[in-house]
């Protein structure tokens, strides 16, 4: 139902809305790099880009472009080297461990590719970790709420090894999404699933933007994946070079086909 | 494949550190026992070597004396004129010795004084057998009148004394304590030191004076061999000379005999070293095969690799071995090395009680290094290769899969080894019990070894409910993170058993040792309640004799009834030492009562003894029967009088009269006076008058009952101090073993970390959540422990109720507190892997493979 939710812009690095106007997530500027002397990376190399609140943005890029990297410079899982970041209104740089540690539990959901969940909890236990280690009782309601939409009403008893891989990624999706974060981040959700059980994971987080206007920033690689979003930006070469919005799976086939002959080109010209 | 073992070996420095660090304090405390006893035998070595020249004339059988009861025998000094003669002789010279003889420190203090004798002699011209001189004047000059001494340097400055102060010192003859100048100091030739032995010179007049009655004595002669002479050809030339009742042995004979007698005794405390060394060797051994069993559990995926490369599982077996052998090699070599600093740690223990070894060598010898590497070598590879073994039955399809988990054997299998070998352990206990001697303590310590190791086996199933108990508490204190730390507890049985096993293992044998002492204690005061009837008691805190002058200026005063001395000396009785007691029987009723099981009191005089009831089963003695004992002075006949039972207020297998002690040879000092009052004459001052009797003597002092009863205890506290102390070492094997237990999981669940500190989990409180994983193992641990030793508490105490300790009693607050400590020490266990775990960074934590 908020699948028309204002789209923020559209040229490739939006930065006329300033903070706090349903900018969920903010990089200005952001670069990162890695290695010392002659060895130096640049993962992200000037990025700039807005994430509005309740819009569902893929990521892609080809591997090694930044994707990765990214992600975790916004989640404030690492440092930028220039540049800023802003969660809502708060900046990262300059914030310490306690505070970090409190935006994580607060304000961003973080879904990994695996390993996602706490081997020794059960999915509820999991599901409400955030909450519960920030002494906190989770809102009933909410929480039915998220459980329905995950659809594992009758897992919440099981630990991890007794669950799919792809109701360890529900589990793992409803862990993120249980306190209401700002923004979800999700670097390849699907990575690990095959096509049916990656539907419903790409089908939850659709409906918890569309139902209840989450913010979800996701990596993948799938153009399928990528369709179920209503945003793709690319990355390449740890800049972001273009971006479609509500896409469909040809769209982004099509994109990345036009994207990945502009780099050989590059790569034949030397450039 | 040896280059998989290397590189792996270099891969997981952190790990192996922490497994190599299991061996080296296990090999430690095998090599600090050694080395300890070792340099104690070398110090003693030293003053027997020191102290003896070519050959040495004694009153017979003095040689062979121990040190328990002054020898009353003495030599003419003439002797030494007429010896002088011989021309095999090059030096002649008469020694009077005097035991008992202690300096009081500028503060009223006892120097030494707890062991370690306090020798008096003349100073003399002595050349020893290692060619050195007896003594040497290292400042100041000899003493030559009735009021000068000189001490030996140590003791001086110990007791803060320099050349020209008045020294005190307490005395086992008439006057008991005398001042006197100090005119010198003398060093002692050995270079081992005096082992906390103290060293008063006079002149040779005046300890004759002063100890011999003025008598024209000497308690042994040495003399040096001419030229060309050798010892043997000495002594034959003494012996020609000889008047009867004296003998002549050459110096390495006497050395040799002196050596046996501290041999023994060296004996005696290494071996007991070496049980608190095997204690920490076993607990040593759970944390090696834990150790390794994790290590090799967190490599299952990469052994499954190598097995699905090809590799045979006989070359997966070599390489986690060929790792453990590496590391057990290297962890020996430090091992050895702390063992040199734990024997110097050991030094100080020891000094504490007055077994001073100054500055003493500490040999490494080759013996010691052998044994170091071979326990520490074979300890790790019997450990590594129960997880070796596998390891290497991965099978290869394994490696594909995430989560390898080793085949293990189930649960229930190992509770039911573990409890066959509790009922061994009983079985082999009960008959410990039976059996006597040696042999029964042998298989008593087996039997609880056997128990310990079948409820360590046990202890996965039987602390599951222990730990999910704690966890109920856990949660309700601590909410998730107290349900995180529970569930990680839980996660893995074997471990965590395990772990908290090496920790209830010194904990069984720390409630054990607090039961019996604690029952020791009361026993004591038991028997001192119900068979005491003197009011006031004089005794020697430090154990050693004193003066007859005291009972005989206390009986002289006013208020005074009755004062009943005892006497102790040792004796032998066929191969075995007796330990004895001396009382006047006409007095004996006054100062308490003593039950007697067989026989009268009437018929005890000089000719008799009465024995305990315990050595009287183990000698098969009956009133009526004739009992010989020998005394350094030879043997004496004694006729059993009766029989005492043992546990009242009389301890040692036999007791004399006074007249019977000295009858057989044994200079009259006393040990106990019980005194009691004339009825009506006020306490206080009887006190007072008492006090001032003994006033220049600060070890020998009054007590009233209870006083008395807590010197006792105070005693048993001691001991129960220095086993404690040993035992502490391989408590903190254990807890280091749960801080390497825990730095394993934290690395193992590396990632798990990351993604707690990336949904929220502040620093804090993953300190909290490893904090709380080390107080379970260790609460664990110490609950079983506590269980345990309350066992083999109440089975000891059984057992040995006919030998005093007759009261079972149950420190149950001590045993509250150790488990509370334990917890502490799982706090403190925590500290390390816990500061890791949370300073991990959370994104390379994730990353992680
Ligand atoms: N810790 C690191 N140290 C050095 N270089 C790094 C590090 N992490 C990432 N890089 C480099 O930064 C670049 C971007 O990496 P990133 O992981 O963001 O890529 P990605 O787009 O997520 O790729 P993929 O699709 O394969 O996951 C790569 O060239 C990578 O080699
Ligand atoms: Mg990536």
């Amino acid at each position: 139902m908020f699948r028309s939710a204002p789209k923020p812009s559209h040229s490739t690095s939006s930065t006329v809305f300033g903070p706090g106007s349903g900018v969920a997530a903010r990089a200005l500027d952001v670069r990162k790099v890695y290695g010392e002397g002659d060895a130096t990376v640049a993962a992200l190399d000037g990025v700039s880009i807005d994430f509005a609140a309740g819009v569902f943005t893929a990521v892609m890029g080809p591997s090694g472009s930044g994707k990765s990297t990214l992600m975790h410079c916004m989640a404030a899982l690492d440092t930028v080297s220039a540049g800023h970041v802003f969660i809502g209104d708060l900046e990262l740089a300059g914030l310490g461990d306690k505070q970090l540690t409190k935006l994580r539990r607060d304000k961003i959901g973080f879904i990994f590719q695996a390993y996602n969940l706490v081997p020794t909890l059960t999915a509820q236990e999991n599901i409400e970790l955030p909450l519960s280690i920030a002494g906190r009782k989770p809102d009933r309601q909410w929480f039915d709420t998220v459980i329905d939409t995950v659809g594992l009403r009758d897992r919440l008893g099981h630990r991890p090894n007794q669950l799919s891989g792809g109701q360890q990624q529900r589990v793992a999706c409803a862990r993120a999404l249980v306190t209401r974060p700002d923004v979800v981040f999700a670097d390849e959700p699907t990575g690990n699933l095959d096509s049916a059980a990656g539907a419903e994971v790409l089908a939850f987080l659709r409906r918890s933007v569309d139902d209840h206007r989450q913010t979800v920033i996701m990596v993948t690689h799938d153009p399928v994946a990528a369709s179920y979003t209503d945003r793709v930006v690319f990355l390449a070469d740890g800049k972001v070079v273009d971006e479609l919005r509500n896409p469909t799976a040809a769209d982004v086939l099509e994109e990345m086909k036009v994207l990945s002959a502009r780099s050989i080109a590059g790569t034949a010209t030397g450039s | 494949m040896f280059k998989v073992t290397w590189h792996n070996l270099i891969a997981r420095k952190v790990r192996l550190a922490l497994s190599a660090f299991a061996i080296v304090l296990g090999v430690a405390f095998v090599a600090g026992s050694f080395i300890f006893t070792d340099a104690l035998g070398g110090a003693f070595d030293g003053i027997v070597k020191g102290t003896t020249a070519d050959v040495e004339v004694l009153p017979e059988g003095a040689g062979q004396a121990d040190s328990f009861g002054t020898d009353a025998r003495t030599i003419p000094a003439p002797l030494v004129e007429e010896l002088r003669q011989l021309s095999e002789a090059e030096k002649v010279v008469g020694t009077d010795q005097v035991q008992g003889v202690f300096v009081i420190s500028k503060e009223g203090e006892l120097i030494g004084g707890n062991g370690p004798p306090g020798l008096a002699f003349n100073y003399n011209e002595m050349t020893a057998i290692t060619g050195d001189p007896i003594l040497t004047v290292a400042d100041g000059e000899l003493p030559s009148t009735r009021d000068q001494v000189a001490l030996d340097v140590d003791t001086a400055t110990k007791a803060g004394y320099d050349i020209g102060d008045e020294v005190t010192l307490v005395t086992p003859g008439d006057p008991p304590t005398m001042k006197a100048e100090l005119t010198g100091l003398v060093r002692f030739g050995s270079e081992g030191g005096l082992v906390g032995a103290t060293l008063t010179i006079f002149d040779d007049q005046v300890i004759k004076d002063l100890f011999f009655e003025g008598k024209d004595v000497y308690t042994n002669i040495s003399l040096t061999a001419a030229e060309g002479v050798s010892q043997v050809q000495l002594r034959d030339a003494v012996k020609e000379v000889l008047p009867q009742g004296l003998e002549a042995l050459t110096g390495d004979d006497f050395a040799a005999d002196q050596q046996e007698i501290i041999g023994t005794i060296l004996g005696f405390i290494n071996t007991f070293l070496l049980v608190f060394a095997a204690v920490a060797l076993i607990v040593g051994t759970f944390l090696i095969i834990n150790t390794f069993s994790i290590l090799v559990a967190q490599r299952s995926r990469e052994l499954a690799l190598l097995r699905a490369m090809g590799a045979s599982k006989k070359q997966v077996n070599r390489a986690v071995l060929t790792e453990a052998l590496v590391v057990s090699l290297v962890g020996s070599t430090v091992g050895l090395g702390m063992g040199y600093l734990l024997a110097i740690g050991l030094r100080a223990l020891f000094g504490f009680i007055g077994l001073d070894l100054g500055a003493a060598d500490m040999p490494v010898e080759l013996r010691t290094v052998l044994l170091s590497y071979a326990v520490g070598v074979i300890v790790t590879l019997v450990a590594a290769y129960l997880p070796a073994r596998r390891a290497s039955r991965i099978a290869p399809v394994q490696a594909m899969r995430d989560d390898v988990a080793l085949p293990e054997t189930s649960l229930r299998r190992r509770f039911l080894v573990g409890a066959v070998m509790v009922a061994v352990g009983v079985a082999l206990m009960v008959t410990g019990f039976a059996g006597s001697g040696g042999r029964g303590l042998l298989l008593i310590g087996l039997g609880m070894l056997s128990i310990l190791i079948g409820v360590a086996l046990m202890a996965p199933m039987l602390g599951r409910p222990i730990v999910q108990a704690l966890g109920v508490v856990y949660r309700r204190l601590f909410g998730t993170v107290g349900n995180l730390a529970t569930e990680n507890t839980l996660r893995n049985p074997r471990r965590t058993a395990a772990t908290s096993s090496a920790l209830m293992i010194g904990l069984t044998l720390v409630a054990l040792m607090s039961i019996l002492g604690q029952s020791a204690k009361v026993s004591t005061d038991k028997a001192i309640e119900e068979s005491l009837t003197a009011e006031l008691i004089v005794s020697n805190a430090t154990g050693q004799f004193f003066s007859t002058a005291y009972a005989d200026s206390i009986r002289e005063l006013d208020g005074v009834d009755s004062v009943t001395a005892f006497r102790q000396a040792g004796a032998k009785l066929a191969n075995s030492q007796v330990f004895l007691q001396a009382v006047e029987p006409e007095s004996l009723g006054s100062a308490l009562q003593l039950p007697v099981d067989g026989g009268s009191l009437e018929a005890f005089d000089d000719q008799s003894v009465f024995v305990s009831s315990t050595r009287a089963k183990s000698s098969d003695l009956a009133v009526g029967d004739s009992v010989k004992l020998t005394f350094p002075a030879g043997p004496t006949e004694f006729d059993v009088a009766g029989i005492f039972p043992v546990g009242g207020a009389v301890a040692g297998d036999f007791l004399l009269t006074l007249e019977g002690l000295e009858r057989s040879g044994i200079k009259p000092e006393d040990s106990l006076l019980f005194i009691t009052k004339k009825p009506g004459a006020d306490e206080a001052v009887v006190r007072s008058q008492i006090e001032e009797v003994l006033a220049d003597n600060p070890t020998v002092t009054l007590k009233n009952q209870q006083e008395f009863a807590d010197e006792q205890k105070d005693l048993i506290n001691r001991v129960l101090y220095i086993i404690y102390a040993l035992l502490g070492l391989a408590v903190i094997i254990a807890i280091l073993g749960i801080t390497n237990t825990l730095a394993l999981s934290v690395i193992e669940r590396t990632r798990e970390v990351g993604l707690l500190r990336a949904i929220g989990v502040s620093r804090w409180q993953l300190r909290r959540m490893v904090g709380l994983e080390s107080i379970a193992i260790s609460v664990l641990g110490a609950l079983l422990g506590v269980v345990m030793g309350i066992a083999f508490g109440i089975a000891m105490q059984r057992a040995i109720a006919d030998q005093g300790i007759d009261v079972l009693s149950i420190p149950w607050l001590q045993l509250g507190i150790f488990v509370v400590l334990a917890a502490l020490a799982g706090v403190l266990a925590a500290l390390l892997p816990a500061r890791r775990a949370a300073k991990l960074n959370v994104l390379e934590a994730i990353t992680t493979e």
